[in-house]
């Protein structure tokens, strides 16, 4: 069924075209929308696309790194002060799909996808969106729990803190084929050291619960404590405590419970 | 509901057609255009059948909203013969018994022209990894890889 395109040289004009219709969405790189089409998704009406330059602006100098949500994932890897962000952004797809495929999707992106989202869980990053009512900054995690409701608002940016140190943040997708795939899970964490203690711990998984969510236990078991083989075991042991797996084609749920913790002891082990 | 004209740049040629909205540009090649190299694989982005270069860069053209490339160049299995001569990478894949039902072979070659355009000496890794989008269901990847690697001259690094 053919739909109506919008293109707007605003992303405030966009937004304002999202909001006020049921039946649009925003077209990104067109991995989630354009398949919705092909596979006559008819809550479509309208697609809404925005030439607008901002959407696709990084900003990675400083500290403190904002990404325009539609920036591609081949952009993210050739950004070297977006190093830290380049192990999830390679996870994702073939070349083709991360030419297309954008930070601002990957948000929306249902299991056994969304693997760019996890890293940026566990980066606590904030997600900044335009809606009917203007714009405003949401936490991820914020964003993700709402994330069904959040159709008729534009993402614009998504901004994060630099990990301190290539050892403080560490992902991993745990895939069938390789070197693309779906993930059977997916894990981030990212380990700010103080004094030799672990700081503001974060870990966050995907494919272990309708959205991306952070292990919170696991978290606890590593908060002040240095990375030592007890402290790893601990967090382990509490990686699967909160989480609601799913069975789907590449694992079954109970198979995710089973190795979340395994992985998460690797990762935190420097394990390959 | 109104058809959009639009207009590119297909294999060096500049063509105009009109599309109903939300025509993806797979069904705009084939049906609006006559090309029938891009394939229709699954329409999810999970095989890399329907393969094309958009301004030199792989994309998958059944996600691809035909309207945005408008004033861009799309590039196709069509178009990189030379009037009876076969591409490099085609006679390598070719002599390599790198095809055998054929389908997933144009959406591999773009995919393996997109990695030569911009490097033309790729190790074996670089190679996987380039097609790692494509599916083959007949050949084993091996014969594919060997192909692009020859190809390139087969200056095949680890």
């Amino acid at each position: 069924m053919p739909v109506t395109v919008r293109t707007f040289a605003s992303s405030g004009e966009a937004a304002a075209a999202l909001s006020s219709d049921r039946g649009a969405r925003y077209l990104g790189g067109g991995t989630l929308v354009m398949r919705a089409l092909n596979e006559g998704d008819i809550s479509i009406s309208t697609i809404v696309r925005a030439s607008d330059h901002a959407l696709t602006r990084i900003e990675a100098a400083g500290p403190r790194v904002t990404i325009g949500a539609g920036v591609t994932f081949a952009r993210i890897l050739a950004e070297r002060d977006l190093s830290f962000l380049h192990a999830p952004a390679r996870s994702i797809g073939g070349p083709a799909v991360r030419n297309m495929g954008t930070v601002g999707g990957n948000l929306f992106a249902p299991n056994p996808y969304g693997d760019f989202t996890v890293a940026l869980l566990a980066l606590d990053a904030v997600v900044s969106v335009r809606g009917g009512l203007g714009s405003r900054d949401v936490p991820i995690e914020e964003f993700l729990q709402s994330r069904e409701r959040q159709t008729g608002t534009l993402v614009l940016s998504i901004s994060c803190q630099k990990p301190g140190s290539a050892e403080a943040f560490r992902f991993r997708k745990i895939a069938r084929i390789k070197p693309k795939g779906g993930s059977v899970i997916t894990l981030a964490a990212h380990l700010p050291m103080s004094g030799g203690r672990i700081v503001g711990a974060r870990v966050a998984l995907g494919s272990m619960a309708p959205t991306q969510i952070r292990a919170r236990a696991a978290e606890r078991a590593l908060e002040g404590r240095s990375l030592d083989a007890p402290t790893i075991g601990a967090a382990a042991a509490a990686a699967v405590e909160g989480t609601s797996p799913g069975d789907n084609a590449l694992a079954s749920a109970w198979y995710r419970r089973e190795i979340v913790g395994v992985h998460l002891r690797r990762l935190l082990s420097g394990q390959e | 509901m109104a058809k959009t004209a639009l207009q590119f740049r297909h294999n060096g040629r500049d063509v105009a057609i009109f599309v109903d909205g939300g025509t993806n540009l797979l069904v705009a090649l084939r049906e609006l255009i006559g090309d029938m190299t891009p394939k229709f694989g699954c329409g999810q982005g999970g095989c890399g059948a329907c393969s094309v270069l958009i301004d030199g860069e792989l994309h998958l053209s059944c996600l691809t909203l035909a309207e945005t490339v408008a004033g861009r160049s799309v590039e196709t299995l069509d178009g990189i013969k030379d009037g009876p001569n076969l591409h490099p990478l085609q006679r390598a894949f070719a002599e390599n018994f790198a095809a055998q039902c054929g389908y997933c072979t144009p959406g591999m070659l773009m995919a393996a022209k997109a990695l030569l355009d911009r490097n033309p000496s790729p190790s074996r890794t670089e190679v996987v990894e380039a097609i790692s989008g494509n599916i083959c269901r007949c050949t084993g990847y091996e014969p594919i890889i060997n192909a692009v690697l020859a190809a390139s001259g087969g200056r095949a690094r680890a």
